[in-house]
């Protein structure tokens, strides 16, 4: 099977409200230091191109062909859209450089969350009959996950605290952070409950913003003389949409994406995971088995920020960035989708 | 120079289109209707509340419905101190996974409860039907302690 190398990653401020700046001004600075990095002009430059972004963020149809927007795609280029986060663009492309279709590709992922009201937008991705007319919210589906973990002493409310205290200290060294600071786990857990038994701290923030990625077979990454890494492989499992078929306090498509991509048949220095609540991060660490060798989100993870539609890619991003600075050899990055961890990709990236 | 008269026109978003909701979901929506719930046979015999069109494991498609009871007990729950707008309640509510009597998967639904701490896992509730029902999940109202 062909590597395929990544050749540059960027990615905006986590903003909590981007105001009047709308997807086309999010995107465009964020593309030109990607092309940048690559040493690319825009994307003409690449064989294909694919995002990842959502219309109920937005609140408007077909809204992602602004996005588009921000490429400049005159004369025309090959472009495609997954209405998911940009993880899986990154599966499409990759599928297309695998296909013999192009060489290169550019993608990217966006969302403006800040106009809505996230968690009850988000509801509206549940069963259609059974759960969306309740408008249950993502957060308190989330809240009974932890607390069916709590009750079967999974997980303590201090593993829970430890979690997001980690977060805030390493994202400290993260400048495109939007929560970070010196917050122990006593802090945490002296804070009040939002919707219990989670805490505010315990869930992501929402977040404004873009992120870019261009990847290209290895020969036309050594073309390109930039440094690079290797996408090793990449695998997606999803589970049932009725939550009380699945075990929620494990995250079984998270295991079979893991064995599939070889997560364990190698040291694992470093791993991104999008875990939008902090005791989500625990049940993905035991599903993929890290140990205490691996740095798990030392750029703070989406409890520091959350792009959504955008943090999955920015996970594979932020894995490259340290391996291309010689901090890992080897590392992976887990993209989520659906509520409680429902749909789990692995991507393992490693030194070229 | 007179003011120009400001056009306007009342407008309302919605669906103007009705769906059928088929042979699996019909029947437990029509169930409801008539203040009753059913739930369906998985292919390991497991009782399934509200009832799936299709297995997840084995994805084969599923046709023998069971009524279950209208109590059950909470497997877990969450508690809403700040009710946002679109939810059910206006005051402090649970929501909550409920298994009822006879089904083996729990189904999500609101609790109402005075205080969080007269919750527990384990808790029995029953089901508190809408005063008019008609075909709807919100034809449950609420679960509320036994």
């Amino acid at each position: 099977m062909t590597d395929i190398a990544i050749v540059a990653y960027q990615q905006s401020d986590c903003v909590s409200d981007a105001g009047a700046t709308n997807e086309v001004e999010l995107i465009m600075p964020v593309l030109q230091r990607t092309f940048a990095q690559a040493g690319l002009t825009n994307a003409q430059d690449v064989d294909f191109v694919c995002s990842g972004s959502c219309d109920y963020q937005q609140g408007a149809a077909f809204a992602f062909v602004l996005g588009v927007d921000a490429l400049g795609a005159v004369p025309p280029i090959k472009e495609s859209h997954v209405e998911m986060d940009a993880a899986w663009a990154l599966y499409e492309s990759i599928l297309k450089i695998r296909m013999g279709h192009a060489e290169s590709a550019l993608v990217y992922g966006f969302g403006k969350s800040s106009p809505g009201e996230l968690p009850i937008v988000l509801s509206q991705q549940l069963d259609p009959y059974y759960l969306a007319p309740l408008w249950v919210d993502t957060i308190s589906l989330a809240a009974m996950q932890a607390r069916m973990m709590l009750d079967q002493g999974l997980i303590t409310e201090r593993d829970m605290a430890e979690v997001v205290a980690r977060s805030r200290r390493n994202a400290k060294s993260n400048p495109h952070a939007q929560v970070n600071g010196d917050v122990s786990a006593d802090d945490v857990l002296a804070e009040e409950t939002y919707v219990s038994p989670l805490r505010r701290s315990d869930c992501c923030p929402v977040s404004d913003g873009a992120c870019a990625i261009v990847i290209a077979t290895v020969e036309k990454a050594k073309e390109w003389g930039k440094p690079y890494a290797v996408i090793k492989g990449m695998d997606h499992r999803i589970e049932s949409h009725n939550m009380g078929m699945r075990d929620i306090t494990d995250s079984q498509s998270t295991r079979l994406a893991a064995a599939a991509v070889g997560v364990n048949d190698g040291r694992v220095d470093v791993a991104e995971l999008y875990a939008p609540f902090s005791h989500q991060e625990l049940i993905l660490s035991k599903a993929l088995g890290l140990g205490e060798e691996t740095s798990i989100n030392p750029s703070g993870g989406v409890l520091a920020g959350n792009l959504l539609m955008a943090s999955g890619l920015a996970r594979v991003g932020e894995v490259f960035n340290r391996i291309v600075a010689g901090e890992a050899e080897r590392g992976i990055a887990h993209a989520t989708s659906g509520p409680c961890l429902q749909h789990n990709m692995i991507t393992v990236v490693e030194k070229a | 120079m007179s003011q120009p008269e400001v056009l306007n026109q009342e407008f309302t978003l919605g669906y103007t289109y009705t769906r059928s909701t088929g042979p699996v979901v019909g029947r437990f929506l029509t169930a409801l209707k008539n203040r009753s719930i059913v739930g369906i046979k998985a292919s390991d015999g497991r009782v399934i509340v509200p009832p799936m069109e299709y297995d997840p494991d084995t994805a084969e498609e599923l046709s023998e419905f069971v009524e279950v009871g209208q109590e059950g007990e909470i497997v877990s729950f969450a508690w809403v101190k700040e009710p946002r707008e679109a939810h059910p309640m206006d005051k402090p509510f649970a929501w909550a996974m409920v298994k009822l009597d006879g089904a083996d998967v729990p189904m999500i639904h609101c609790v109402a409860a005075d205080r969080e701490d007269s919750l527990a896992t384990g808790a029995r509730v029953k089901a508190v039907w809408a005063e008019e029902t008609v075909g709807f999940i919100t034809d449950i109202r609420c679960f509320e302690l036994v």
